[in-house]
């Protein structure tokens, strides 16, 4: 018997509703709700849950009480064992990351969520990678990658992954926006961390397709290529991503996923570098800078990775930027381009145009990059 | 579930044996055919045969074939064919880009007859006159049919064709001094994958263009690929999605500019026969595959033949031999200044050639044309009714008409049901259809690729609809039925977790022995 955790934020997307750009924070709530907004996570989770309906003797559900999953749960006809309660009469940030907590604790196999990126750092900051999960999307930002894309689908990879026909995890990024600054219309999101979700990509396509290799076969092909081509007097500035972790890791060298490293001649010259220490370590050397398109838009650069600044960017100089990233990555783009937001208006006009996206072994995507703003 | 009369779908079953792999049906002694004991006077004239292969090429044991009766292989092989759902049986437009159309069974005779079937590629070619004018002729038709102007049948499928492109490419480089620099050879991401794959086995770094909002590759990343490492371009026009890059003048012009060849994959040409051709858009060479457009069988991967076609500059590096007329006798032309070689042993897929030639004389140049518009028209009836079954979009086209297919998607229908592209395959296979989605990756989400071609006919065609619109019914309303399919085929479903991990796939018997233990086969009392 398999076991499903359930947390729905019940107040996820009511910001949206009302014009709000997210609901993180009592005070928003609190001005969501003057504007007449209403609970509707609820809702979205138990169309999810709808799909697991079928499948109900092979799993058994736990949840917090209430909104917090009990109630869509009952409302499915499902019955959930509730295994604690948020707060009253109001629910809060902890009340998710302790029940993510706790349903660690028990050895899910699976854990739903339902809510938006601010729910997905929640629930991100208690487990890591270390329960495989899946947002119901419900929140007002879904940046992140780890929801499914409607809340039927997602019930219905719950129902695969728990009835053993989707058996691969692969991880996915967490990203989220700083609310309050979106609101003044500057929008600085940041990768937040990775979370292990079932990857849904099927592998039996008929006759003709070779099968989509596993990503992460992809990822070392990439920086097979990539170690080849590197230069012993070289500086490799190393920007974050789980794309560019195989290239650290075949190189034997600290990788830190969500910040910037450095590396020359084959040693590490920095890890989780800031701005300055970016700066001086390019001192006396020509370098190039790898990156990969961070969270679901597609940011180049100026999302997560705010420390490669226009200075550095000048100072590398474009012809020096490799640009790295699977074809799953590209393809998930839907033919949008490539974007760059430094916050430097110049520096942005000058990094737009064509680049060679590495995307293999000797194999490369010609993809264009474009300003946000 | 029962399907009432009046609609048309069927209440299809699909036959289940059980059957075992034939080594698991061997038995020790077994045998189809007694080979009768070879009389002395043989033996004494030539030897036992053996003694002439030196030690070291002989087997120590022999080789671990099944033992198997005539009629067991007989009854294996005839409940294999019931478990397979053959072009012959079903509507099979679904296996989009494969262009599966009618093979007149006439041909099948023609290929059969011991004029064709009982002749050896080591007789000498005053003795095989007849078979070397098909080839000589079908060179000619091909000619006119591309504008190319020298046609090589050695290749035996569009892959092979392309490789032979990439040889051919490389030599052209060669020539010049500049092959150890043009080493990039530039495809589409919506052209066949085999045009990036079988250059890369040429030794070729691949750089792929995207689509732009509008489906077609990127003009502009053409130019920003190209340089002084481009050794060429291989395209599909139409591409996959079955839409015609109406600037690919450009695109050839700008390659040839930059010094590069450009090949182009015509493997599937079904949409354009008689309407477009490579040379009016400045193509040095180009390819088809006789078993798509030209009416040959698939052949369940082989036999097939990419017939290669080149303009008069690059017919000077095509495979050896050609066939070419004396003016009065056909002959094996090896005068090939810069030959690459042969890339098949002997002269090509005779059988495929012969039946690609039949068809072609059969349909006439009038005939090339009108099949190239059915298909063209069956496509664009299915693209308004199909856009107007619920959840089912065609992107890209922003109500333009297509060429000869479509790649459809379902990411409406899952995001509002659950019911991805799979499932809605496997739940069609239920009534008898086969529906392919895409190649990796899959650009388009959720995908589907339908290609009706010129051989079906309308009533078929709305037979296939009402497949598709009872599946999406079913998806609205019970989707469990659909997630769960399929339920009247072979194999309910298949464990698919294994194909890509390198310690349990096992592509012969022996690896699968090895890998997973002889307790893994089905043990017969």
């Amino acid at each position: 018997m398999k076991t499903l955790g359930l947390i729905v934020n019940p107040v996820a997307g009511m910001g949206g509703t009302v014009g709000l750009k997210g609901t993180d924070g009592p005070e928003i709530l609190e001005r969501a709700e003057q504007l007449g907004a209403v609970p509707q996570a609820h809702k979205r989770a138990a169309r999810a849950l709808a799909a697991l309906l079928p499948h109900s003797d092979n799993f058994e559900l736990l949840t917090f009480s209430g909104v917090m999953g009990e109630k869509p749960a009952a409302e499915c006809g499902l019955k959930p064992q509730v295994i604690g309660s948020g707060s009253s009469p109001r629910t809060i940030p902890e009340d998710t990351i302790r029940a993510a907590g706790q349903m660690a604790d028990r050895g899910v196999d699976l854990l739903l969520f339902a809510g938006g990126d601010g729910t997905a750092r929640d629930v991100c900051g208690a487990i890591g990678t270390s329960v495989t999960v899946l947002g119901i999307p419900a929140g007002v930002k879904i940046h992140s990658a780890v929801f499914a894309s409607s809340p039927p689908a997602a019930g219905q990879v719950a129902a695969s992954f728990l009835g053993g026909e989707i058996v691969r995890v692969k991880e996915a990024e967490v990203m989220d926006i700083d609310e309050e600054g979106y609101r003044r219309g500057i929008l600085s999101a940041r990768l937040y961390g990775y979370m292990t979700i079932p990857d849904g990509r099927r592998l039996l396509q008929g006759l003709k397709a070779a099968s989509a290799p596993d990503e992460r076969a992809v990822q070392m092909a990439i920086a097979t290529g990539l170690i080849e081509s590197m230069a012993d007097d070289r500086c490799y500035i190393v920007g974050p991503g789980s794309t560019c972790r195989p290239l650290m890791e075949m190189l034997g060298l600290e990788d830190s996923l969500l910040g910037v490293d450095m590396v020359r001649g084959g040693r590490q010259i920095g890890k989780d570098m800031s701005e300055r220490e970016i700066l001086e370590g390019m001192a006396n050397a020509e370098c190039s800078l790898i990156l990969t398109p961070v969270g679901g838009q597609g940011f180049l650069l100026g999302r997560g990775n705010q420390q490669i600044s226009p200075e550095v960017i000048r100072r590398v100089g474009k012809e020096n930027i490799i640009v790295v990233a699977t074809p799953e990555k590209l393809t998930s783009l839907r033919g949008r381009p490539l974007l760059v937001d430094t916050g430097d208006i110049e520096t942005d006009s000058y990094l737009c145009g064509y680049y060679r996206v590495v995307t293999g072994y000797r194999e490369a995507a010609v993809y264009r990059v474009s300003c946000y703003a | 579930m029962e399907i009432q009369r009046g609609s048309r779908l069927r209440n299809f079953h699909q036959a289940k044996w059980d059957e075992e792999v034939i080594f698991e049906l061997s038995t020790p002694g077994e045998r189809g055919i007694h080979v009768p004991e070879v009389e002395t006077e043989i033996s004494d004239a030539v030897g036992d045969g053996l003694s002439r292969i030196p030690t070291a090429m002989r087997r120590k044991t022999p080789p671990a074939l099944p033992e198997v009766g005539q009629m067991r292989v007989l009854k294996h092989f005839l409940r294999l064919s019931q478990q397979t759902l053959g072009a012959d049986f079903n509507v099979d437009i679904g296996q989009g880009t494969c262009t599966i159309k009618y093979n007149p069974k006439i041909n099948e005779r023609i290929a059969g007859a011991p004029q064709a079937m009982d002749i050896h590629p080591h007789q000498d070619e005053s003795t095989v006159q007849g078979a070397l004018q098909v080839m000589y002729e079908l060179d000619l038709f091909l000619r006119e049919i591309s504008g190319m102007d020298r046609f090589s049948l050695q290749p035996s499928s569009g892959s092979d064709a392309i490789l032979t492109m990439a040889a051919i490419m490389h030599k052209y480089h060669e020539v010049r001094g500049e092959a150890a620099t043009r080493d990039e050879l530039i495809t589409t991401i919506f052209s066949h994958p085999s045009d990036a794959a079988a250059a890369a086995v040429k030794g070729y770094k691949i750089i792929t263009l995207y689509a732009d909002e509008q489906g077609m590759p990127d003009l502009e990343a053409l130019k920003a690929a190209l340089s002084q490492r481009t050794a060429g371009l291989f395209i599909t026009n139409p591409e996959d999605i079955g839409i015609f890059n109406p600037r690919i003048p450009e695109f050839t012009r700008m390659v040839h500019e930059a010094g590069g060849i450009c090949g182009y994959d015509q493997a599937n040409v079904n949409g354009i026969m008689g309407i477009t051709r490579a040379r009016e858009a400045a193509f040095d060479l180009c390819f088809f595959n006789l078993h798509k457009s030209f009416g040959a069988p698939h052949g369940c991967g082989g036999p097939g033949a990419g017939a290669l076609g080149a303009t008069e500059e690059m017919a000077d590096y095509l495979p050896v031999p050609l066939v070419g007329l004396d003016g009065e006798r056909y002959y094996f032309d090896y005068e090939v200044p810069h030959s690459i070689g042969k890339v098949r042993s002997f002269w090509g897929a005779f059988s495929v050639i012969l039946k690609a030639y039949a068809w072609i004389l059969s349909m006439g140049a009038e005939g090339l044309k009108e099949a190239a518009r059915i298909a063209v028209l069956n496509n664009n009836y299915l693209l308004k009714k199909i856009t107007e079954i619920y959840g089912a979009t065609s992107p890209y086209t922003g109500g333009k008409r297509r060429i000869e297919q479509v790649r459809y998607s379902w990411q409406k229908l899952y995001e509002e049901t659950g019911v991805d592209t799979h499932d809605v395959t496997l739940r069609l296979a239920d009534f008898g259809f086969h529906l392919w989605q895409s190649h990796h990756p899959f650009v388009v989400p959720q995908p589907f690729t339908i290609e009706p071609t010129e051989s079906y006919s309308k009533d078929e065609l709305d037979e296939y609809l009402d497949g598709l619109r009872h599946v999406v019914q079913e998806a609205r309303t019970e989707p469990e039925t659909v997630k769960r399919a399929p339920h009247n085929s072979v194999v309910h479903k298949i464990d698919e977790s294994s194909f890509d991990d390198p310690e349990k796939w096992a592509v012969t018997w022996r690896a699968f022995i090895k890998k997973h233990g002889e307790a893994a086969a089905k043990i017969r009392g």
